[in-house]
């Protein structure tokens, strides 16, 4: 395990993307991250998060909805014992809304942006569309950062179902829209003209969705298309941001089968497609101590021999109990290391075959509560944050 | 309420990472060991299923990986191929040019198609009998109620049209609750529950799909009987105490390793049982709650798929 842990790698950068499967407590890691970094140095860090637990969004003093950027109250520092040198504030990503913001900067005139607000499918889009989280969330990312208002931002990305969808988002939506078959569905709808060429395409899809249906497609992407230079700049602007030497990924994981997987995915991706490989966080790591052999060969032999064991001296008596719970006592003490200790050396086995690390490999250890306050996610900074 | 395994249709999903594969693979063997014809489709195809019955991957044309079990993944190209030509009676599409490239770009201006075709598929092979039961190893909580609720909203979206036709008969199968249900995954732990009850909440709002049963994994077992835990607390204290030395002698080292991951337990223990109380507390009393056991041994592979159909079928009474 490498030795440094991510004070460097945070300190150089001016983004930070946590990623990995869910569940593994990618936006525990990302306020914790971000948190360590308010209380060690001077500046303004935000952190992005898209979906965090209720109680930590308390914490975090994020109520509600709504995209509105807020700066953690100092008096939430006051029960961790420390004082922040910087500042600490939090957003949490409203996608639908930043969706509606997105259509009103770059529509070309109010009526336009009412309409396209208005169609059936932009709220199908906005509202439900699970890919639509995933660019809006990068872009979400690009409008802070070119504010300027702060020092490092760390964002929290999505659960995508797909790991890679969101560092394409971007780029996958500037193709979608200057894409030809685009041109080709909407065409007859612009000029009322069909070309013969395209009919059984219009017949196919006209018997299958419906006249109406394809209407309304054409009229939201006609609408769109008047936003279309602004869009495609931005979605490439977005991209630029991602793979900009100031930016870098965590990836977030367990150490069981599935979410080992998609790290180990998500690490090539990332490799081959030239993003900044920053560092690795394994969450809830059963302690070491599960891992010694010594113990281990103990609790073997209490497992036989607990029923002697119970039984020597008077043992029993100066414990205040009788042999047989005694036995019980030891018995499950035993069993219990056993069963813990499996699972422990099947997590230092998922570690091994993490083939390609990161330089950086953080390891928290499993807390026995839920992170629910900045005192648990500072304790849990302090563990990635250095030696 | 039907019995679970009674259904037609069961669509399992839960937040990602609380081992929805494993309780989706595990239900389609029980019901597969109790001599119904079942089919268990994977459907965000992580290729994940496959290793729960140790088998090469699965793909959309189904295949049999036990007695009486079937396994396939989604696609939803192959699966739109398969309704225009089946349903829709469309002998044109084959000549319609890239049917892909036409497919992906409807479904991405159009959200709710990639929806309709994998749920249809699903519904249509319940309405053609081919198995007593399908399991769906669903999408994750985020996405599912897209899913659950895709035929509806097509029905308000498309208002001609032959989908339009399509979609009625899809929302009878999905709303008869003796043919069609949702089994939720939990785990014990703060974020699986809240994001379980703002599913519960989402399906009964959005969908016509009928909730029949929380599963919850990975609970841990109850270390110590009554009483005991103040034995351990004793035992535990000093570290210099005659009993302590005198099992340490006879053992020949340290037991503190031992002593301290007792602890681990009896605290991790006592914190999800805050949060399954919660679950419970919020769940309709009506519907079933099956607690599965943490696996100690294996996590995954035919081994686990065995110990969570026994469980499972433990906790549905057979």
């Amino acid at each position: 395990m490498a030795g440094t842990g991510l004070e460097e790698l945070v300190s150089s950068k001016e983004i930070v993307i946590a990623c990995g499967s869910g569940g593994v407590g990618k936006t525990t890691t990302a306020a914790a991250i971000a948190a360590m970094s308010a209380v060690r140095h001077r500046g303004k860090v935000l952190v992005v998060t898209v979906d965090p637990a209720r109680r930590l969004a308390g914490a975090l003093g994020l109520q509600g909805f709504g995209n509105d950027v807020k700066q953690v109250d100092a008096a939430a520092f006051a029960g961790t014992g420390v004082k922040p040198r910087g500042e600490l504030w939090a957003a949490m990503l409203d996608t639908k809304q930043s969706w509606d913001d997105l259509v009103r900067r770059h529509a070309p005139d109010p009526d336009t942006e009412q309409r396209i607000l208005s169609n059936p499918l932009y709220q199908n889009i906005s509202g439900k569309f699970v890919q639509s989280h995933d660019y809006i969330a990068m872009e979400r990312l690009y409008e802070i950062h070119s504010s300027g208002d702060f020092d490092l931002i760390v964002v929290d990305t999505p659960p995508t179902r797909n790991a890679i969808d969101f560092i394409e988002a971007p780029r996958r939506m500037a193709e979608f829209f200057s894409s030809k078959l685009l041109r080709l569905l909407i065409a007859p709808y612009r000029s009322r003209m069909v070309n013969l060429a395209s009919k059984p395409f219009y017949q196919v899809a006209d018997r299958v969705l419906g006249s109406q249906f394809l209407e309304d497609i054409a009229e939201f992407f006609i609408l769109f298309q008047t936003m279309y230079d602004g869009f495609v700049e931005r979605a490439t602007a977005v991209e630029r941001l991602l793979r900009d030497q100031r930016t870098t990924f965590v990836v977030v994981s367990t150490l069981e089968g599935a979410p080992v997987r998609e790290a180990e995915f998500f690490i090539e991706v990332l490799t081959t497609k030239r993003f900044h490989l920053g560092a690795l966080v394994l969450n809830k790591v059963l302690p070491d101590y599960l891992l010694d052999e010594g113990a281990e060969e103990r609790a073997a032999r209490l497992c036989d021999e607990a029923p002697a064991v119970a039984r020597a001296g008077d043992l029993a008596v100066s414990l205040a109990t009788e042999a047989d719970q005694l036995e019980r006592v030891l018995a499950e003490v035993a069993a219990n290391f056993r069963n813990f200790a499996r699972v422990a050396r099947r997590e230092a086995g998922l570690k091994r075959d993490l083939r390609s690390s990161p330089e950086v490999v953080a390891m928290v250890p499993e807390f026995e509560g839920d992170i629910h306050d900045l005192a648990g996610l500072l304790r849990l900074g302090e563990r990635i944050w250095g030696q | 309420m039907a019995d679970l395994l009674d259904r037609k249709l069961v669509f399992v999903t839960g937040k990602g990472g609380v081992g929805k594969t494993t309780i989706a693979a595990a239900l389609a063997w029980l019901a597969a060991e109790r001599g119904k014809k079942t089919l268990v489709c994977e459907i965000d195809a992580k290729g994940d299923l496959a290793s729960f019955y140790e088998t090469g991957p699965t793909r959309f044309q189904e295949r049999e990986v036990a007695p009486r079990l079937w396994a396939m993944s989604m696609d939803t190209e192959a699966s739109l191929k398969q309704y225009l030509s089946l349903q829709l009676k469309l002998p044109l599409v084959s000549r319609v040019g890239p049917l892909a490239k036409m497919f992906d770009f409807v479904a991405s201006a159009a959200p709710g198609v990639k929806e309709i075709v994998t749920v249809g598929k699903l519904c249509w092979e319940v309405r053609e009998r081919h198995y007593d039961l399908i399991v769906a190893d669903a999408s994750a909580s985020g996405h599912v109620v897209s899913q659950l609720a895709a035929p509806q909203a097509m029905n308000e979206l498309v208002q001609v049209g032959l989908v339009r036709q399509q979609t009625g008969w899809m929302l009878d199968i999905l709303g008869d609750a003796r043919t069609t249900g949702v089994v939720v995954v939990a785990t014990p732990a703060e974020m699986p529950v809240s994001e379980t009850l703002e599913l519960t909440d989402a399906l009964q709002r959005e969908t016509n799909v009928d909730l029949a049963a929380v599963v919850v994994n990975r609970v841990l077992p109850e270390l110590f009987g009554r009483g005991e835990e103040e034995v351990f607390e004793r035992l535990a204290a000093d570290s210099g105490a005659p009993a302590r030395r005198g099992v340490e002698e006879r053992l020949g080292g340290t037991i503190d390793p031992l002593l301290e991951a007792a602890r681990l337990t009896v605290s991790m223990r006592r914190s999800r049982t805050e949060h399954l109380e919660r679950l419970r507390g919020a769940i309709d009393p009506a519907i079933p709650m099956l607690y599965m056991p943490y696996l100690f041994f294996r996590a995954q592979g035919l081994r686990a798929t065995h110990q969570i159909a026994d469980a499972l079928s433990a906790e549905l009474g057979y």
